[in-house]
């Protein structure tokens, strides 16, 4: 029964073909007799298979879940032609020459081409081709003559075969494409819904089915009866319709078929087409079982590559374990500790374990039964984060089952999932066979996942608070006690051994954690963002000492973290990922130790300050203002390419950021040293930017990259006047959030904000769209044991892969520093 | 694995490295097994899906990146399609970029403002309307009268006689006059304000579609000409200019300047130029290799639905892309086989896709089992033998069974049960009579159906 698909052909189904494969002829349009059984016959005929429960099928005796259904046929009282193959039947009359049946061409030729410039002539004949024309979507004239199916089909059959092999055209007969027959598809593919009232909805197939049947009837009836020849035409178009539609419904240049309730049904082809249709919808995107989603929150006491499972959802979610000589008892255990909630016997039925069974299911537990057991701690598991933009935003934890109800994750893995705890939630799957759980924790593992393929960094990393901590600790002049060093240390919950010292600096502390033979120098993010102070500034760590230096953003933050990047390349994901964890913790825990907290008047600055802000925001305001004379007088300076009008924009726009510029260097100066200042200072959170918005300025505020335009006639608000260019009346913020903002600044800002969130949401819809194009392109290609990269019959694209063959995920920064092998 | 040497670059380097430290020949070999021990542990594993990889990292940071289409190209002035927008655009392959710009690069000899400024004058499109000051139609007589600038004439080094050659427009005279230039049109039923326009946007001198040029010294100090709008090909053949260096960021017109591995760097050049300019990193082989499947095939391709995608031989790769209908429709006509060796192919057959460790699989011997187990599984493997051989003569002989019930059934039908039964139907209830027809149909389905069942559950236990 099982096989494997080797291949899949595709071409066009023959009369004989559509005969052979039917179980029934579809005889009648009626779907049901008056006790509400399928008619023999009908659309619905229980011969064509099952799609109530309970029931057989009378062809194959299936029952629902085993019989895969059976075709039926339905014999056209006339043929007509099929809809999605219409343009072939139209090139191909105009290629078929119409005496004598031969393709007018003694050359290899791809259909299309040859329709394109159709030869006036048969040359086996030498008769001259008469005009076709093509009426959408399915009516074809010879010289402005109707040409109707039946004649097409007697055309078509005379094209001999060595004549369709010329023209590529193999998949079947020509005259295939005019319907005889039509395959009345099997019940399953259109199962009925029965409502609460009782009532029955059919699917639209069958709507579509029943009312093909009704026409063919009476057109059927019509010819017999020998009725005019324009009812009969009549009835012949309206079959002609009803197919059409059944197989596309969505034909331009004829009305869409409806439901009673107006809703246009769906065709064949709207059922395979589209982001919903079966191709993408049902064949490549699957929905699964043994799946669990709730919110996420932060634990930094659970280690990077683990995930805090609630209860709730460990009970639900199980893992199937063969019983065995080797875990028989063990899995005795779990039925008797309620830690197994099925149990599968061998010969495929299921158990369900209860208090009432639990005493008798031990006694048959037995060699070759599965237990389905609930999920543990050390469970290897799927963690996952939409959108899934990479291969990070899905990799394997292992689970640790907690109370409360939601996920629990250490804060250094929020990046490659692009995470935070304001209320996201993620996905977790519980892998069912061995080999899923061996590829995961072998492949898939966070840790070994830290450092990206995308530019050859790390991804997993110390964020916001971790790294505020961390910074603080590692600063100059940080002293500790013995005692204080082992309490920190035991908050932290690392396990270290102290050397016999009373004083200890936190650069001592963090030393513990980071390998012997770790030699690095470089600057932290401290460097330059408020002052040259070598040392803290400048970190330097030799045999994994930390000599001087604050350890910070460019240390161990994600996406920078140097300190984690050559760790890494000493080959120990284990120990990188202990790194991490410690790194992180003794981070959280110094800073629980010491307490983060920030005020207004953290930003406050001296009057003197103050006053000279203010005159710098006067003096940008001021040469905004001589810019504006400049225009109005017309001695304004044009720029290349521009009208003067978007010279003026352009030099104002450039002049007031360069005044916030100015400013903030001001700000940054001055202002007093306080917890903000760390967390900007560490590269945990804000920038000088922030901090300058917040005390002082906020500067101007831009629509479309321009200064704000729109409003009234003339004016962007009803507080100033027509025509008015002045800075403050086109978006500039002179004040900063501290001090308040004027109500027509405060809209400003709000202007902008908007444009954030408009910007945003158009950008993710075009970039999802590159990507799924980038990934359609992409898929195949893949490095082989040669190092070339080829496609997927094996064309090669890049002879060496990427030039030098090495991985990105396993250098650094892109590079191989062969260096520190000498 | 095949034998793995050193890449050019990385074996020059160690050499000069050996050199430069004057290493004995023993010591060299020693380190250079070292390294490349290490550089062994660095190269892709064998079916990495690169592809995927590729894709991923190309456009998880263009998520971030900013719709914001236009800005400042350095102080040059030039505006130019950045961001997203010029993303797409290189990955679209586009004929003409948005904003077609060139750097042109000037040899050393015209490295003076004077003489570069001449050049930027040589390669500035003029149009009629650049050095035209006014015109004045006549309606009636079908004359257009169009004065001259003069001095702008002169600046530029037009002379004035060769405008009217250079117009190159049909059925119309023209003349000078002075400083007016007399059109005159030939056919009667000539729309004059059309007329008028086209003469007034036709070319006078200077490079075609060369609309804006800006002369800056960049960053080594060097005197070089940016410009609005691309012509490759004529501005290369311009006296002065350095065509080795000098570029455009029109991709299709490298492509029919240099050829396609010329395109390819361009694609490379562009696309890490537009990711690294908003701040984003991503390495350059994945940009590469982009750039090699557009172009691997000896023209650019993009990567949409007339591009890689759309092209590919797979039939259910791309009808599960775009255009569905029109890929399948065409498999049927041209009697397509798919051998499902792409990876949506085996995904859509419920297969494990040719790569990574799907594309592997196990052989080896299974240890030796124990004599107790194999005498266990002897005995059960019998038991199944027996069983499926039960199952198949039960489900021969059901089918026989199922036939015969068939015949009976319709004969049935036309004799004497369907009579009986009616007389039952008066003397019953209606609902009864329903009950009864339904047992009919069903018993021997239901006894068939528990054969049926048995035989299933035995055929998964194999």
């Amino acid at each position: 029964m099982t096989g494997e698909i080797k291949a899949l052909g595709f071409g066009i189904l023959s009369p004989e073909e559509i005969r052979q494969m039917a179980t029934i002829r579809i005889v009648t349009s009626d779907l049901y007799d008056a006790d509400g059984y399928p008619v023999d016959g009908g659309v619905m005929d229980s011969r064509m298979g099952v799609i109530d429960p309970g029931m057989r099928c009378r062809t194959c005796g299936g029952n629902i879940d085993t019989c895969k259904g059976h075709f039926g046929y339905l014999e056209l009282a006339k043929p007509v032609v099929h809809v999605l193959f219409a343009k072939t039947v139209y090139n191909l009359l105009k290629v078929t020459c119409q005496k004598c049946g031969r393709i007018m061409t003694k050359e290899r030729a791809s259909l299309e081409e040859l329709a394109k410039s159709p030869p006036s002539k048969c040359p086996f004949c030498s008769t001259v081709h008469k005009k076709v024309s093509f009426v959408k979507p399915y009516s074809y004239n010879i010289d402005k003559k109707d040409f109707d199916a039946e004649k097409i089909r007697e055309l078509f059959e005379k094209i001999p075969d060595r004549d369709l092999k010329r023209i590529e055209f193999v998949g079947g007969r020509p005259e295939w494409l005019i319907l005889t027959l039509l395959p009345v598809s099997p019940v399953n593919s259109r199962p009925s819904i029965t409502l609460e009232t009782g009532e029955r909805s059919e699917d639209d197939l069958t709507h579509k089915l029943v009312d093909i049947v009704r026409i063919n009837q009476s057109l059927k009836e019509n010819i017999d009866i020998g009725a005019p020849e324009f009812i009969i035409s009549d009835l012949w178009e309206l079959v002609q319709y009803h197919v059409s539609t059944l197989f596309d419904n969505e034909l331009s240049g004829i009305p869409q078929a409806r439901h009673r309730s107006g809703r246009p049904l769906r065709g064949m082809v709207q059922r395979l087409k589209g982001k919903e249709g079966r191709i993408r919808g049902n064949l490549l995107g699957k929905r699964v079982n043994f799946s669990a989603r709730t919110v996420i929150s932060p634990d930094p006491m659970l280690s990077v590559n683990e995930v805090g499972v609630p209860e709730d959802v460990a009970s639900e979610l199980t893992i199937p374990e063969h019983v065995t000589p080797l875990n028989i008892e063990k899995m005795k255990k779990l039925i008797v500790e309620g830690k197994a909630s099925y149990l599968i016997r061998p010969d495929g039925r299921r158990i369900r374990v209860t208090d009432d069974n639990r005493g008798d299911l031990i006694l048959m537990l037995d060699k070759g039964w599965i237990v389905e057991r609930k999920l543990q701690d050390n469970d290897v598991v799927l963690f996952n984060r939409q959108p899934s933009l990479h291969k990070v935003s899905i990799m394997a934890h292992y689970a640790k089952i907690m109370p409360h109800k939601t996920f629990r994750m250490n804060p250094s893995v929020c990046p490659p999932y692009n995470a935070d705890f304001d209320g996201d939630e993620m996905n977790l799957h519980a892998l069912q066979t061995q080999e899923a759980r061996s590829e995961a924790s072998l492949l898939m593992d966070v840790k070994d996942n830290i450092i990206s393929p995308k530019f050859g960094g790390p991804l997993v990393g110390l964020d916001l608070d971790q790294i505020t901590g961390i910074s603080l600790l590692t600063k100059s002049g940080v002293e500790l006690s013995k005692e204080e060093t082992s309490d920190l240390l035991a908050a932290a919950g690392i396990d270290a051994k102290i050397p016999d010292k009373k004083k200890f600096s936190g650069r001592d502390i963090v030393s513990l954690l980071l390998p012997k033979e770790l030699n690095l120098d470089f600057k932290a993010n401290l460097w330059s963002s408020r002052n040259e102070d070598k040392n803290n500034g400048l970190v330097e760590i030799e045999n994994g000492q930390i000599k001087s230096g604050v350890i910070d953003k460019t240390a161990v933050g994600a996406f920078k973290g140097k300190i984690i990047n050559s760790i890494s390349a000493l080959g120990d994901n284990e120990k990188l990922r202990q790194f991490i964890d410690n790194a992180g913790r003794i981070g959280v825990a110094y800073l629980m130790k010491r307490g983060l907290t920030i005020g207004i008047s953290d930003l406050d600055l001296s009057d003197d300050i103050m006053k000279e802000i203010r005159k710098s925001v006067k003096y940008a305001e001021n040469k905004a203002n001589k810019l504006i004379a400049a225009y109005n007088e017309g001695t304004l300076k044009i720029l290349p390419g521009m009208t003067r009008k978007e010279s003026l924009e352009a030099q104002m726009l450039n002049t007031l950021a360069n005044g916030l510029n100015d400013v903030s260097k001001i700000v940054i100066k001055n202002v007093r040293y306080s917890d903000i200042i760390a967390m900007t200072e560490s590269g945990a959170k804000g920038s000088n930017i922030n901090t300058t918005q917040m005390a002082a300025c906020v500067g101007s505020e831009t629509i479309l990259g321009k200064r704000i335009q729109r409003g009234y006639m003339g004016r962007t608000l009803p507080h100033f006047k027509r025509g008015d260019l002045s800075a403050a009346s086109h978006g500039f913020v002179s004040r900063g959030f501290k001090e308040g903002l004027l109500p027509y600044e405060f809209f400003w800002n709000l202007m902008n904000g908007r444009e954030g969130l408009m910007d945003k949401s158009l950008r993710t819809r075009k970039s999802g769209y590159m990507q799924r194009r980038l990934i359609n392109s992409l898929q195949d290609l893949k490095v082989l044991d040669d190092l070339s990269i080829r496609g997927a019959m094996g064309e090669i694209v890049q002879f060496f892969a990427g030039e030098d063959g090495i991985d990105p995920s396993k250098s650094e920064w892109g590079k191989f520093v062969w260096e520190n092998y000498v | 694995m095949h034998d793995i040497k050193f890449p050019k670059k990385l074996d020059e380097e160690i050499g000069e490295y050996i050199k430069k430290n004057k290493l004995s020949g023993q010591k060299a070999k020693k380190l250079k097994e070292r390294i490349l021990e290490e550089y062994k542990k660095r190269l892709y594993y064998p079916e990495e899906p690169v592809g995927i990889i590729t894709a991923q990292s190309l456009s998880e940071p263009a998520t971030q990146m900013t719709m914001r289409t236009y800005h400042f190209a350095g102080t040059a002035g030039i505006q130019v399609t950045l961001g997203l927008p010029r993303l797409l655009e290189i990955f679209d392959a586009k004929k003409e970029p948005e904003t077609p710009t060139m750097t042109i690069y000037i040899d050393k000899k015209y490295q003076n403002e004077a003489k570069i400024t001449k050049i930027a004058g040589m390669i500035k499109e003029v149009k009629l309307k650049d050095v035209v000051t006014t015109s004045v139609m006549d309606i009636l007589n079908l004359v257009i009268k169009f004065k001259l600038n003069k001095e702008k004439l002169s600046d530029l080094g037009i002379e004035m006689k060769k405008i009217p050659s250079k117009v190159k427009l049909k059925n119309i005279d023209m003349s000078i006059e002075r400083d007016t230039l007399i059109v005159t049109a030939k056919k009667e039923n000539t729309n004059i304000h059309k007329l008028r326009y086209k003469i007034l946007e036709s070319h006078v001198s200077g490079i075609k579609n060369i609309s804006q040029v800006i002369v800056t010294k960049n960053e080594n100090a060097e005197w070089v000409i940016s410009t609005l709008g691309s012509n490759l090909k004529k501005v290369c053949e311009i006296e002065g200019v350095d065509p080795t260096r000098t570029t455009t960021n029109n991709i299709f017109e490298i492509y029919n300047v240099f050829g396609v591995e010329a395109a390819r760097n361009a694609i490379i050049k562009e696309a890490m130029h537009t990711i690294e300019e908003q701040g984003l990193g991503v390495d350059i082989r994945y940009v590469m290799l982009l750039a090699d499947l557009m172009t691997y095939k000896g023209t650019i391709m993009g990567i949409g639905r007339y591009g890689i995608a759309g092209n590919k031989p797979s039939v259910l790769a791309r009808a599960s892309f775009e255009e569905t209908k029109k890929h399948l429709v065409e498999a049927a006509i041209k009697g397509i086989k798919d051998t499902l060796e792409g990876s949506v192919e085996n995904i859509i057959m419920n297969k494990v896709a040719p790569m990574g460790t799907g594309s592997f699989t196990l052989v080896g011997k299974l240890p030796k089992m124990p004599e107790s187990l194999k005498k266990e599984y002897e005995k059960k493997a019998k038991k199944l033998a027996e069983d499926r051989e039960k199952a198949e003569i039960e489900r021969k002989r059901r089918i026989e069974d199922a036939l015969k019930a068939e015949q009976e059934e319709q004969q049935d039908i036309n004799d004497e049960e369907v009579r009986e039964e009616k007389e039952k139907d008066k003397a019953d209830n209606e609902i009864k009579s329903k009950e009864t027809k339904a047992k009919n149909k069903t018993t021997k389905a239901k006894t068939a159906k528990g054969e049926k069942k048995e035989t299933v559950q035995k055929n998964k236990k194999k």
